[in-house]
């Protein structure tokens, strides 16, 4: 792992995240008037603070509505924060211009959930995989086939498959071939959003296993987005957990798995079902997950939170320490 | 012994495509009893869900039931004409989708929706139906039925609608349910909601339950046995702790062992290599050596489905665990 | 222990174009369609060639050889299979040249006003805000509008002659284009595959040229398919009323208005066969159509 003193590859500080439905004419006109037309605001991610240290592998985790796959937008620089600032090895790509910030852009790269949206359909797997490095200068013109090459093999793909239309493969193929891609423009992170849900078990356990080759050969890091915690206890260091657009826990894998904190991680990890549990019995989270565009207030989680205090309704928590690395957003631990 | 809920007995379905026959489902035989729960699991193109669609008639062409039994309580649902599996469906064997969606007419209310799905089957007044709709609605834990029952299918959350969807199959207390992957789309928390109402039903109602799903660690909380589909066929059969503690078929050890939580952490997962077979070009014996660990010679002949104790059957020439059949 | 992995029994590079082909060759109809719309367009192509007479060669004509019946043998000895109409010239001819006016204002037309269609559309729904909204009100403004009043107001005001008539016909047609593209690229415009091409800090106009547009393009092939017979039965319908081509160069809707009055007369066939050219060209173009739209439409839903 790195030293203390080496700036996190990733720092996000502050970051919120707000998509508004924009009023059109005639609401614009009945809030002249006086009515109470109010604007529609999803804040997607609130507030959120995060690093993630050079090689580590940080696990989000989160259900719908969470924000994770938003704030893994922002870190991939696809979409820019509505407040807030995303470091990049301490420095904010806002404020380098031109060609720089291009090359800032590529060392962080994104693969996607969906292995058919993800992949031009009109594009040939060569040049799926070929056009960027070869648009930014990475690779010349001469040696883009073995290069192409190169990267598909490191994917696990058989390179004389390049002549191809990604609907002739299978999803985990095409997953292989989104990975070739990111790799291609030689990134030194990778933020993973769902990228093995739509896969079948076995496709999925050789795909995670092609990332943790990767990681190891390439030194990656990974921001691994999911909802799936067994394959997140599995591949990560550390793991934070969203709800509603806030992190309500954060901590080294083993601490979140034997200790959680947070009422919401509690109750996540007791419904999540295992394969050692046989014939358990089902009990669920009482109530449902709040819509986005009407969070409750104070803490998002009280009205399905066992444990609620009056406190809890009205202020929000703050992301605390409560055990070296361990971080969690909860009134209760203020209890003492 | 009762005669079981349903029995499925060398069910076939193949579907005519432009590129040949797909022998969707070849040759499945499986049981659920009263009050039981079956998992079936298998991957994307093991044909789970043809067996589940095969069973409630609801196969469109070019797919088509060719051979076989689906024997409900003793009936052969596959010698039915339409308007007698009509009675049944929604009646006395219900299906419950993977997306809502297809439960749900998005243009109508869901009162409206519920209440017409009473009538269709018991000669009962609006206002006693209105009763039930709140009634089984309740049951599956939606708050203030009476209001929420006035709104609109997409006025709700996916949760919720799946929970409307899974209302509206226990309105008639069906003696058989198939659900096909109903939680695969929902938060773990929602999940949670919706297992916990699937085992009130068989526990309080005797219903049998067909679970119909790719993930294991669901399947290993809440069913009784699971049967394992590879390829259109059954590819090991048993009670869910002798199955998952004790797999035969080299494909199911595969299957637990990709699982995260059998591995130690971060180490490699144990894969099973390849890909499924194309179904337009499965091979001659069984469908899984190619893939096997432990493929022999014999494998190219197609593997007999052995029971190798009571209640617990694999289709392979080299299980684990036990050794070749005396 | 190979971790790469063999490919599927797909034998051979299946390109998009040639997975299509096959789709659409699955109807009968639509292959018929395209065949006789084909024979159609290499009649009009070589018109000069295969007519039996140039009817706007006015030395070529006798008025003695006017309303011949078809199959009736001319002054000159010539057969005229169709008949001739009052000013003597061949049926048959007159037919030929007249597909070659009427397919070429109808393509032209049509390819012009996808062009701008397109490229408006396409800036609708990737600039968003007020420009989205400016260029959707034209196009509401546009389609409010009955084609062929729009039309005939844009004559009034221009003149007749092929290219007004052209021009007519583009302003009255490109706003199905618009339409349909700013759909269709709104919804690509949200996939992975282009947040992909961001993430890969490609500049925003090769995504859009190289990205988008290439995606965007099957809808706006159905429609033009469809336009292009809208637009001939337009120009047909402008013809008709006299406010379309010259009469030096008819085309099929300026034939068979020419022959109307004789209609009741008994000399159909100076209308009836260049109706019958026109009804075939129109009908075999929504023939390809329809199963051009059945085919991608699905293949859009992956």
């Amino acid at each position: 792992m790195s030293a203390a003193a080496e700036a996190p590859i990733v720092e996000v500080r502050g970051v919120s995240r707000r998509f508004e439905k924009k009023l059109d004419f005639v609401a614009r006109l009945a809030r002249r008037a006086g009515l109470p037309v109010r604007k529609e605001v999803v804040h997607a991610v609130d507030g959120v603070d995060l690093a993630i240290q050079r090689g580590e592998v940080v696990g989000l985790v989160g259900e719908s509505g969470c924000g994770k796959s938003t704030l893994g937008r922002m870190v991939a620089g696809i979409l820019p924060p509505s407040e807030g600032t995303i470091l990049r090895q301490g420095c904010d790509l806002r404020s380098l211009g031109g060609s720089e910030a291009r090359l800032a852009k590529l060392r962080t790269q994104m693969i996607f959930q969906d292995p058919y949206a993800s992949l031009n359909p009109r594009r040939k797997v060569a040049e799926i995989v070929g056009e960027a490095p070869l648009y930014h200068g990475l690779v010349r013109r001469a040696d883009l086939a073995d290069y192409v090459d190169e990267q598909l093999r490191r994917a696990g793909l058989d390179p004389t498959l390049k002549g191809r239309y990604p609907h002739q493969f299978s999803g985990g193929q095409r997953q292989r071939i989104g990975i070739a891609r990111a790799l291609a423009v030689q990134p030194d992170m990778l933020v993973c959003d769902e990228a093995v849900a739509a896969l079948d078990v076995s496709i999925q356990a050789q795909i995670l296993n092609l990332f943790m080759k990767l990681r190891r050969e390439l030194d990656l890091t990974y921001l691994f987005i999911s909802h799936d915690l067994g394959v997140v206890e599995h591949l990560s260091d550390r793991v934070v957990i969203m709800y509603l657009g806030r992190v309500v826990e954060a901590a080294p894998s083993e601490e979140v798995f034997a200790r959680p904190n947070h009422p919401y991680t509690q109750a996540l990890l007791a419904e999540v079902p295992r394969i050692e549990n046989r014939k358990r019995h089902f009990a669920g989270v009482q109530g449902e997950i709040p819509s986005p565009l009407n969070p409750p207030g104070g803490c998002h989680f009280h009205p399905r939170c066992p444990y609620a205090l009056a406190r809890c309704k009205v202020e929000r928590p703050v992301l605390r320490e409560i055990a070296p690395g361990h971080r969690s957003a909860c009134h209760l631990n203020e209890a003492t | 012994m009762t005669a079981p809920t349903l029995e499925l007995r060398d069910l076939r379905t193949h579907f005519a495509t432009r590129g040949g026959v797909v022998k969707a489902v070849d040759g499945v035989s499986l049981r659920v009893d009263r009050g039981q729960v079956l998992g079936l699991v298998g991957e994307s193109g093991s044909g789970k869900s043809v067996t589940g669609f095969s069973i409630l008639g609801l196969v469109d062409p070019p797919g088509q039931v060719v051979g076989g039994q689906v024997l409900f309580q003793g009936q052969d649902l596959a010698r039915l004409d339409e308007e007698a599996m009509r009675h049944l469906r929604g009646n006395r064997i219900a299906m419950i989708f993977q997306d809502p969606m297809m439960t749900l007419n998005p243009v109508l209310r869901i009162d409206t929706q519920m209440i017409e799905t009473v009538l269709a089957h018991a000669p009962v007044s609006r206002e006693e139906a209105r009763q039930r709709a709140r009634d089984a609605l309740g049951q599956v834990g939606i708050a203030a039925p009476e209001e929420r029952m006035r709104a609109y299918p997409h006025q709700f959350s996916g949760g919720m609608r799946q929970r409307v969807a899974i209302a509206i199959a226990l309105l008639h207390k069906p003696d058989l349910i198939v659900a096909d992957e109903p939680t695969t789309a929902l938060d773990v928390t929602i999940q949670g909601q919706i297992l916990a109402e699937a085992q009130k039903l068989c526990a309080e109602h005797g219903t049998a339950l067909i679970w119909i799903t790719h993930d294991l660690s669901v399947v290993a909380g809440l069913a009784d046995r699971i049967a394992v589909m590879y390829a259109g066929r059954v590819v090991e059969e048993g009670p869910v702790e002798a199955v998952l503690d004790a797999p035969l078929h080299p494909y199911t050890v595969g299957l637990i062992g990709s699982v995260p939580s059998r591995n130690r952490r971060g180490a490699p997962l144990n894969q099973i290599p390849g890909m499924t077979p194309s179904m337009l070009n499965l091979p001659a014996g069984c469908a899984f050596a190619a893939r096997c660990p432990r493929a022999a010679p014999g494998c190219s002949e197609p593997p007999p489905f052995v029971e190798f104790r009571p209640g617990r059957s694999a289709r392979c020439i080299h299980p684990h665990a036990e050794g070749p059949p005396a | 222990m190979s971790a790469v992995l063999r490919p599927s029994a797909a034998p051979q590079v299946e390109t998009p174009l040639r997975r299509f082909a096959s789709q659409f060759a699955e109807s009968r109809l639509a292959l018929f369609g395209l065949a006789v719309f084909v024979v159609i367009v290499l009649a009009a192509l070589f018109a000069p060639w295969i007519a039996p007479q140039n009817p706007y060669d006015l030395a070529q004509l006798d008025i003695m050889d006017g309303r011949l019946p078809p199959g009736s043998v001319g002054a000159s000895g010539m057969v005229h299979w169709l008949g001739t109409d009052d000013q003597g010239r061949d049926m048959l001819s007159g037919i030929l040249y007249g597909l070659r006016i009427s397919l070429m204002v109808g393509a032209g037309s049509a390819l012009v006003a996808a062009l701008v269609g397109a490229s408006l559309g396409m800036l609708a729904a990737y600039a968003g805000g007020r420009t989205d909204t400016l260029i959707m009100r034209l196009v509401d403004l546009q389609l409010s509008f009955p084609a062929i009043l729009a039309a005939l107001m844009i004559l009034a005001f221009l003149g007749k002659g092929i290219l007004n008539v052209v021009i007519a016909l583009v302003v009255v047609e490109w706003a199905y284009y618009a339409r349909t593209v700013r759909g269709s690229a709104l919804v690509e415009r949200r996939r992975e595959y282009i947040e992909a091409a961001q993430c890969l800090a490609l500049p925003t106009g090769r995504i859009i040229f190289r990205h988008l547009l290439p995606n965007v393009l099957p809808p706006l092939i159905v429609v033009g398919t469809m336009q292009v017979a809208r637009a001939i039965a337009l120009e047909a319908t402008l013809s008709f009323l006299g406010l379309g081509v010259p009469i030096t160069e008819p085309s099929l809707g300026l034939l068979i208005a020419n022959g109307y009055e004789y209609m009741l007369s008994g000399k159909y066939w100076i209308s009836f066969y260049p109706g019958i050219a026109l009804l075939l060209t129109i009908v075999s173009i929504n023939l390809v159509g329809d199963q051009l739209r059945d085919v991608i439409n699905p293949r859009l839903q992956k």
